[in-house]
């Protein structure tokens, strides 16, 4: 059962090969089996996802079963859970149970899922290795020895060691495509205002948005069209109507102009990741994709933008953890002062900490033009090379990832090695578009992925581009010894 | 650029957080590195350019009608407080 994707899972209970009941026994002992080793869950709820899955064999037995009754899926413990421990991967909310879900929680459980447990993440899902969590490493089912990647690194981990078919992950610089392209599996990133921020704990709000990570685009359009649509409760979401984002996936690439990112295929990337990137356009080109280099000159500058907008949206955000109405407080304060700063000065972790203060100094009286409003022009100047590029073709190609994934321990002494790993996938969120990373291949044992950007609201053609690639491609079925 | 003791001081007290001796000069060296990367922005030719502070262009924020829509559930949302007693949030004294 573990080897099967969402749409074979689905198939498999309604022809009755097993029961929801079997198949939640089932994952629940490989995700338990792996725990030690992995570290990939925070939370892990054997009992509710029982019950849900009785729940889910009477809707099947009944007939009334919508499209992922049954299924056993996590979620990135960033989401809001009703009754259940959402911790953010942070001290801070270390015994924070949610008393509501969060919007894409709330959908995802209407449709029938089965939740069997909240997923390890970088603390504030602010990392991109998965070492910030105060609930230690997650590791790489490739590799042990190896990151898998971050912020969402334990739903990347779940899915690549077969523990679940799909889970659900944030994406605010990179944060479902990286961890994807490191653990070998499928990672997309929506539009921005495509799915509900509602109940997500905020990092940085004109960044982040829900996603989801499986094992195939198929997947990921299944699970996308149950979690997208305008939700009142969050400001920014789109009232835009929500496609089947099934029905356009075999459509024949035949004339579809892909763009190269050239700014991307520079001195930085592995020359044996450009390989695995270049072996995965001439699929594309063989099913009848025409190729052509595109030159985003303002792109480069996408970390340093980032690098001040996230954190000056962070510092804001995390202002509401005081220790008054929910999170860490220290003990016996001497004052309200003492009171605020020990117990965030306790509750955060360094990296969260260096944040805050990144994006405190960055609008601090006297810096705030020269950062902030500059990193804001800078942005309209990436998001313009994007608009033009999308003239000139449909999606934009890249790896996903300068390297494949790298030792723990190795970059987390120096902060700006580390947010380098996000130089690919930061300008989509700058720029509010969707993105896809599809594994393309190994280096050693190391799974390679290959990105791929629409415009605003494609994504419909992404997932056609992923899907045509997967049916020509087997990386995406590959799984790691030990775990298949 | 480089911070300075007094800079790290100065940010934690806005920023609200207390540091331990053994923290100020890892943030002093690494806030530094960070000032550096982001100081690459100079070389951007940004004259004229509007600021951009939202992903979607031409999309303005939604206001809902001002109705009460939320029911009270205070009971439920403070047994997440660390200290509440009687409806009421504890905090240390504010005023002597």
């Amino acid at each position: 059962m573990h080897s099967e994707t969402v749409t074979q899972l689905s198939a498999s209970l309604r022809q009755r090969k097993f029961s929801a009941t079997e198949l939640t026994q089932s994952l629940l002992a490989r995700v338990e089996r792996a725990q030690p080793e992995l570290n990939a869950f925070i939370s892990i709820e054997a009992e509710s996802a029982l019950a849900a899955a009785a729940a889910a064999d009477r809707r099947l037995a009944a007939g009334d079963a919508p499209a992922l009754t049954g299924i056993p899926i996590a979620h990135k413990d960033l989401f809001c859970t009703e009754g259940v421990r959402t911790t953010c991967g942070s001290r801070m909310l270390a015994n924070f149970v949610s008393p509501y879900d969060a919007t894409v929680v709330a959908r995802l459980r209407a449709a029938g899922s089965v939740l069997v447990g909240k997923t390890n993440m970088d603390e504030f899902a602010m990392g991109s290795s998965n070492e910030t969590s105060y609930f230690g490493p997650v590791r790489n089912p490739w590799d042990l020895s190896c990151v898998p990647g971050g912020s969402s690194g334990g739903s990347a981990a779940a899915v690549a060691a077969r523990l679940l078919p799909a889970t659900t992950g944030t994406d605010t610089g990179g944060s479902i495509r990286q961890p994807a392209a490191l653990c070998g599996v499928t990672g997309l990133k929506p539009t921005y205002g495509r799915v509900s921020r509602f109940g997500m704990v905020a990092f940085a709000s004109s960044l982040d948005q829900a996603g989801v990570l499986a094992r195939s685009a198929e997947d990921c359009a299944l699970l996308l069209g149950v979690m997208a649509g305008f939700d009142t409760r969050d400001s920014t979401s789109v009232d835009a109507p929500v496609p089947d984002y099934r029905a356009s996936l075999d459509r024949p690439l035949r004339g579809l102009r892909v763009g190269l990112l050239q700014e991307f295929f520079d001195k930085g990337l592995d020359p044996k990741v450009e390989a695995c990137i270049r072996a995965g356009l001439e699929v594309l080109r063989g099913q009848g994709a025409q190729l052509k280099e595109v030159s985003l000159p303002s792109l480069p500058h996408s970390v340093p933008t980032y690098y001040v907008v996230a954190p000056a949206e962070c510092s804001s955000n995390l202002a509401r953890f005081d220790g008054v109405r929910f999170g860490h407080r220290c003990e016996n304060p001497r004052d309200l002062k003492d009171m605020y700063e020990r117990s965030r000065g306790e509750g955060f972790g360094a990296e969260v900490k260096r944040r805050i203060m990144t994006g405190t100094y960055v609008l601090s009286a006297g810096y705030y033009d020269a950062y902030y409003l500059k990193a804001q022009r800078v942005r309209a100047l990436i998001a313009e090379d994007f608009k033009r590029a999308f003239t000139e073709v449909d999606v934009l190609v890249s790896p996903t990832t300068p390297t494949p994934a790298f030792a723990i321990g190795a970059k987390m002494n120096d902060p700006v090695t580390m947010y380098l790993n996000d130089i690919y996938t930061i300008g989509a969120n700058l720029a509010g578009l969707p993105g896809i990373s599809v594994p393309c291949g190994f280096v050693g044992a190391l799974p390679v992925g290959m990105q791929i950007i629409g415009g605003h609201f494609t994504e419909e053609r992404i997932l056609n581009v992923a899907h045509r690639f997967q049916l020509e491609t087997d990386w995406h079925k590959r799984a790691p010894e030990g775990y298949r | 650029m480089s911070l300075t003791r007094r800079d790290i001081d100065n940010i934690a007290h806005l920023a609200r957080l207390a540091l331990t001796e053994a923290e100020i000069p890892v943030y002093i060296d690494s806030l530094s590195r960070i000032i550096e990367l982001v100081g690459e922005l100079d070389h951007a030719a940004t004259a004229g350019v509007v600021p951009m502070s939202h992903p979607l262009p031409g999309l303005t924020q939604r206001q809902r009608a001002d109705a009460v829509t939320e029911s009270d559930r205070h009971e439920l949302f403070q047994r997440n407080a660390p200290q509440a007693m009687a409806g009421l949030y504890l905090v240390p004294k504010v005023i002597e």
